[in-house]
């Protein structure tokens, strides 16, 4: 039987403080690394759980780490990206309300492996109670010698501090965030140079995100074995999926990598709201392409959603009933994405901003069939022609709407209306 | 209406409290510029908005040019360059929210205080805007007022929330 380990006890109130985590074992991770181990042990450790980024891309995070130079004079710095802003996605947000401490010692150990004396939580700005939680939870360990000079005699020295963000999306970004790190407005840069390379103040940094340095005390305390023993073995783990949406009980689900998506809607999920049937699903945030009901019998990982032409992204998993006006939908999706584009490239811009009118136009009924066409033209535009994956995100749901209910924009086309009219 | 965006009422400077922060966030980076938007949050906090005297006196605290004070300042959505409502209606409108009902909750904001998104009541008391995915989604829909999460939102749980706000 699976038992949740990254939220286990998210629902007690006192899992905010040092005393409690110190309770169930917390920081002996951090311990074990800075007193018995190298650097370069954590990281072998890491890559042998085949841990992958939970950030988006399931990128593996020990073979990341590794990219970092082991011979630079310059400071190193890890990065705990909780930006967390794709739509459909909430289970930072969890991490740093219930478990701070454990968010923080993943930081601590990422931080270690990597040579970095310094690291940042970086924080999305609306979060500003999670921010408060994560600054007492660094001012705790800190009192506790865990942080600091020379950390517990070992020679090894750390400082941990938040930044908080100001309401941008893009600054999830890899390079959007460092940007906004250093003071500037959130413009993505082009790589290479890799951050891991030349990242913060053109430093060597690594960024990941809140859940996946969770992972790293939890595989510190109980091995790579035991976290490739959880889901599919070349991407394994505890996983949180986020349910939204249509659905009976929406909320943060902690299950094995790989649990069936079918599952997770109705019977972790309770199924539609009202009982209503099934019209498709977007299984990874609001940037991946989206599903037809005959396609959610898929386990839920990086490589099985992707086999089917989808993606686990940030397993943000929004469902809609069959009352759902698609056209409606992909238009709401469309109008984040145009205010979300920092502006940088023409092609993501301008297309945003054509490809949301467009689809106002289609919803309205004021379009003809020749700009359902044009609209799946300036999505291919805009796809693999920025500095940034923004742009991708913002055309992959465009072509896999038309690709799988075109019907829907040509209804809205011929009635001249919204069939269902919608209001979203 | 709003006060006029160039109109402050007494000079500009950091509390005690203020400055003790500011320097305390200065230690956190190796350039002075990176702590921008720490000490951007902090001003809000203490003036309430960033007016360009604002943005000045950051400008000099940082040893920054003024555009680059600006340039943040216009990039990122939190901060207010005008004053903003006394509580501040955020409310989310992206897919997961929109699917539960966020549009009735704007239209029951825009029908109950009489101002449109992006407007503040004439006494100054509410503001409202709407805002893209907060981070929440599973508890949709949600509204921030100020910088509290409100979960779960419905006409008539915001409609008696409105009446205890003084
Ligand atoms: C537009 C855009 C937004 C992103 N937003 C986030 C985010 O909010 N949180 C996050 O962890 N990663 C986000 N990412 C992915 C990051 O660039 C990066 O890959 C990730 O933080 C790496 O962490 P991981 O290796 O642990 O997955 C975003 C990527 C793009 C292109
Ligand atoms: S869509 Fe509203 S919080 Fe995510």
């Amino acid at each position: 039987m699976f038992e949740p380990v990254l939220t286990k006890d998210i629902q007690i109130p006192e899992s905010q403080e040092i005393d409690y985590y110190l309770s169930r074992g917390g920081y002996e991770a951090f311990q074990k690394v800075i007193k018995s181990m190298t650097p370069d042990e954590v990281i072998e450790e890491v890559k042998a759980s085949n841990l992958r980024g939970r950030g988006g891309a399931g990128f593996p995070t020990g073979m990341k780490w590794n990219f970092v130079p082991k011979n630079t004079d310059k400071p190193h710095y890890m990065v705990n990206n909780a930006d967390e802003s794709e739509p459909g996605t909430f289970k930072d947000r969890l991490l740093l309300n219930g478990n701070p401490h454990l968010v923080l010692e993943g930081t601590m150990i990422g931080a270690f492996a990597i040579r970095a004396n310094v690291a940042y939580i970086y924080i999305r700005g609306e979060f500003a109670r999670e921010a408060r939680i994560m600054e007492k939870a660094i001012a705790q360990a800190y009192e506790k010698g865990f942080l600091g000079k020379n950390i517990l005699g070992t020679g090894y020295d750390l400082d941990v501090y938040v930044h908080r963000g100001a309401g941008a999306y893009i600054c999830g970004e890899e390079t959007g965030l460092l940007e906004s790190l250093e003071g500037k407005r959130g413009w993505p840069r082009i790589k290479p140079p890799f951050p891991a390379l030349e990242g913060l103040f053109r430093c060597p940094t690594i960024v990941n995100n809140v859940e996946t340095l969770s992972c790293v005390p939890l595989i510190i305390n109980r091995g790579a074995d035991w976290f490739k023993s959880i889901g599919p073995e070349r991407s394994p783990g505890p996983k949180l999926f986020c349910l939204s949406g249509q659905v009976k009980n929406p909320g943060v689900f902690e299950l094995p990598m790989g649990t069936n998506l079918k599952e997770i809607i109705y019977e972790h999920g309770g199924g539609l709201l009202n009982g209503k049937g099934l019209k498709a699903v977007i299984p990874g945030g609001s940037s991946v392409p989206i599903l037809r009901p005959e396609e959610i019998d898929v386990s839920m990982d990086f490589d099985s959603l992707a086999q089917i032409g989808s993606m686990l992204g940030s397993a943000g998993i929004i469902v809609m009933d069959e009352g759902t006006c698609l056209v409606d939908a992909l238009l709401n999706i469309a109008h984040f994405y145009r205010h979300e584009s920092c502006g940088q490239c023409t092609p993501c811009r301008e297309g945003t901003y054509w490809a949301e009118q467009v689809l106002r136009k289609i919803e309205h009924g004021q379009a003809s069939e020749k700009d359902i066409d044009m609209l799946e033209e300036m999505a291919r535009h805009i796809n693999f022609r920025t500095i940034c994956p923004l742009g991708d995100a913002a055309a992959m749901p465009i072509m896999s709407f038309l690709k799988k209910f075109r019907d829907e924009f040509v209804q809205h086309v011929r009635a001249g209306a919204c069939p269902l009219n919608s209001q979203l | 209406m709003a006060k006029q965006a160039t109109e402050t009422e007494k000079a500009v400077e950091f509390s005690e409290a203020g400055q003790k922060e500011l320097q305390a966030l200065l230690a956190r980076y190796p350039d002075k510029r990176a702590a921008l938007l720490m000490v951007l949050h902090l001003a809000q906090r203490e003036f309430g908005w960033i007016s360009q005297d604002v943005m000045k006196y950051i400008a000099e605290q940082l040893e920054l040019p003024y555009g680059d004070v600006y340039d943040a300042v216009s990039f990122y959505t939190m901060f207010h360059t005008r004053p903003p409502g006394k509580y501040h209606l955020q409310v989310c409108h992206t897919l997961s929210c929109a699917l539960r009902g966020a549009h009735q909750i704007c239209q029951h904001i825009e029908e109950k205080l009489g101002i449109k998104e992006g407007e503040v009541t004439p006494d100054g008391k509410f503001s409202f805007v709407k805002v893209e995915c907060l981070g929440s989604c599973g508890t949709a829909p949600v509204v921030q007022i100020n910088e509290d999460y409100h979960e779960n939102m419905t006409v008539e749980k915001l409609e008696q929330f409105l009446k205890t706000l003084k």
